[in-house]
């Protein structure tokens, strides 16, 4: 358990780092800003408390709030992952595997179940962040071809990382 | 109540999560009312020390850009205090008035973080008020226009880039002297919209576009950009120019905030007019 803290520390520590001072500083243009930092509420186990979960989903969203001046911005969509994460959880886990409460990850999910997770859950967050960071319904297919470009973008690093991880 | 205790307890996973949606949607919303909402943002002591360990680090990569750049200004100062001597030279009565504090004094500052790829962008800088940065100080570089303060800690301070939909200064065309607005168009790093130049006034394209002089943020003639293309939208009286901004913002090392001696002054005076 306390080893389990420790790595989840850790993958917080890196992640916002990893989103901050690199990938925030991507300029190819203004249409990809990929967005990884999810993975943090995405990896976390199955059985978490559903207070603890929001918590966290706010912890980084805020987290990363601070760092790129857009408050509020990213709190609220990571909380809205952090909210549908149990239903997401429950469409492509069986109830087994849920109730021993494993860390959702390539392996224990399968890489097809876990490819569908990714997505979904990038799709969705991406779509409340980029809308709330235009907030407003003008110019509504720049916000669309923003949030289809930066999603294929985040779901290919997130993928990507896994399969670099899992395969060592 | 113990009805209602049931109810909340059932129910917390939902009522947090609404909770917590609320509480960002008020930060947004407070942001997009101009209203500063100090503690979230990068000025923050931790976050600006961060990024300035970073930016030490980025500098090395670009030394001999930033150099290149460096001596290029120095030449045009150059040029500008040969053509002031020779003026003095010339009328030897023109003294400029040394009792007269200068209107606008320029500090110079390192940039630490600089988003270009958001719909509003933000620039933080390594000068905070204990260096006497303060609120509405314009931001400069060598290049040209860059954008305004608007949060500032002791040491650190965070601004506007010209790169943010919420900004807008008014420019004018250097070769008519007419004042318009210019914002960023949200589309590229390097183009913005002058807007308000009226139909009758002839636009080229390859026309200097610098600061009017009318905000009291920044003096009058910083250069912002040239005309690349203008049009006359149907319905309006008024033209759609883009603006090719001198600024590279991607590349943007230092900068130099502008600050206006006689700003409060200025302030107090228009201030007056509006009471009467």
């Amino acid at each position: 358990m306390i080893k389990d803290f420790w790595k989840y520390v850790i993958m917080f520590v890196v992640l916002v780092l990893i989103q901050v001072l690199v990938l925030n500083n991507i300029q190819i243009s203004g249409f990809i800003n990929p967005y990884i930092y999810i993975l943090f509420i995405l990896l976390l186990p199955f059985n978490i408390q559903g207070y603890f979960l929001l918590g966290l989903s706010f912890l980084i969203g805020i987290t990363i709030d601070i760092f790129g001046n857009t408050p509020g911005i990213h709190a609220g969509a990571s909380v809205l992952l952090g909210f549908i994460r149990p239903g997401l959880a429950n469409l492509i886990s069986s109830r087994e595997l849920i109730e021993k409460g494993t860390t959702p990850n390539m392996i224990q999910l399968g890489f097809a179940n876990f490819i569908k997770y990714v997505i979904i859950a990038v799709l969705i967050h991406h779509l409340v962040l980029f809308f709330a960071e235009t907030f407003s319904l003008s110019d509504i297919l720049e916000t669309i071809l923003r949030w289809i470009l930066s999603s294929f973008f985040s779901i290919l690093i997130i993928l990507g990382s896994q399969f670099i991880i899992f395969k060592n | 109540m113990r009805s209602l205790f049931r109810f909340l307890l059932r129910n917390y996973f939902v009522l947090m999560f609404v909770a917590l949606e609320a509480f960002s949607f008020s930060l947004l919303v407070s942001y997009n009312n101009y209203q500063r909402v100090t503690f979230i943002n990068s000025t923050n002591n931790f976050v600006g020390t961060i990024y300035e360990r970073l930016s030490h680090l980025d500098d090395y990569f670009s030394l001999s850009k930033t150099n290149a750049k460096l001596a290029a200004e120095n030449a045009a100062l150059r040029t500008q205090l040969q053509r002031r001597i020779m003026l003095q030279d010339r009328n030897p009565l023109m003294r400029p008035d040394t009792v007269d504090a200068p209107a606008y004094i320029f500090t110079a500052a390192k940039v630490i973080s600089n988003s270009v790829n958001k719909q509003f962008n933000y620039i933080t800088i390594n000068k905070g008020y204990r260096q006497g940065i303060k609120q509405d100080m314009g931001i400069v570089s060598s290049e040209g226009v860059v954008g305004v303060i608007t949060n500032v800690s002791p040491n650190y301070a965070t601004g506007l880039s010209l790169l943010n939909k919420r900004f807008s200064i008014p420019a004018k065309i250097t070769k008519n002297n007419y004042t318009g607005n210019l914002a960023w168009d949200g589309e590229h790093t390097n183009t913005a919209d002058l807007k308000e130049i009226p139909f009758h006034i002839t636009v080229n394209v390859g026309d200097t576009v610098v600061t009017s002089g009318l905000s009291s943020i920044f003096p009058e003639g910083i250069m912002i950009g040239t005309i690349t293309k203008w049009d006359q939208a149907d319905g309006t009286n008024f033209y759609n120019i883009k603006v090719e901004l001198s600024t590279n913002f991607r590349t943007l090392k230092y900068v130099e905030i502008v600050k206006n001696t006689k700003q409060d002054e200025l302030k107090k005076l228009e201030s007056n007019n509006v009471g009467e």
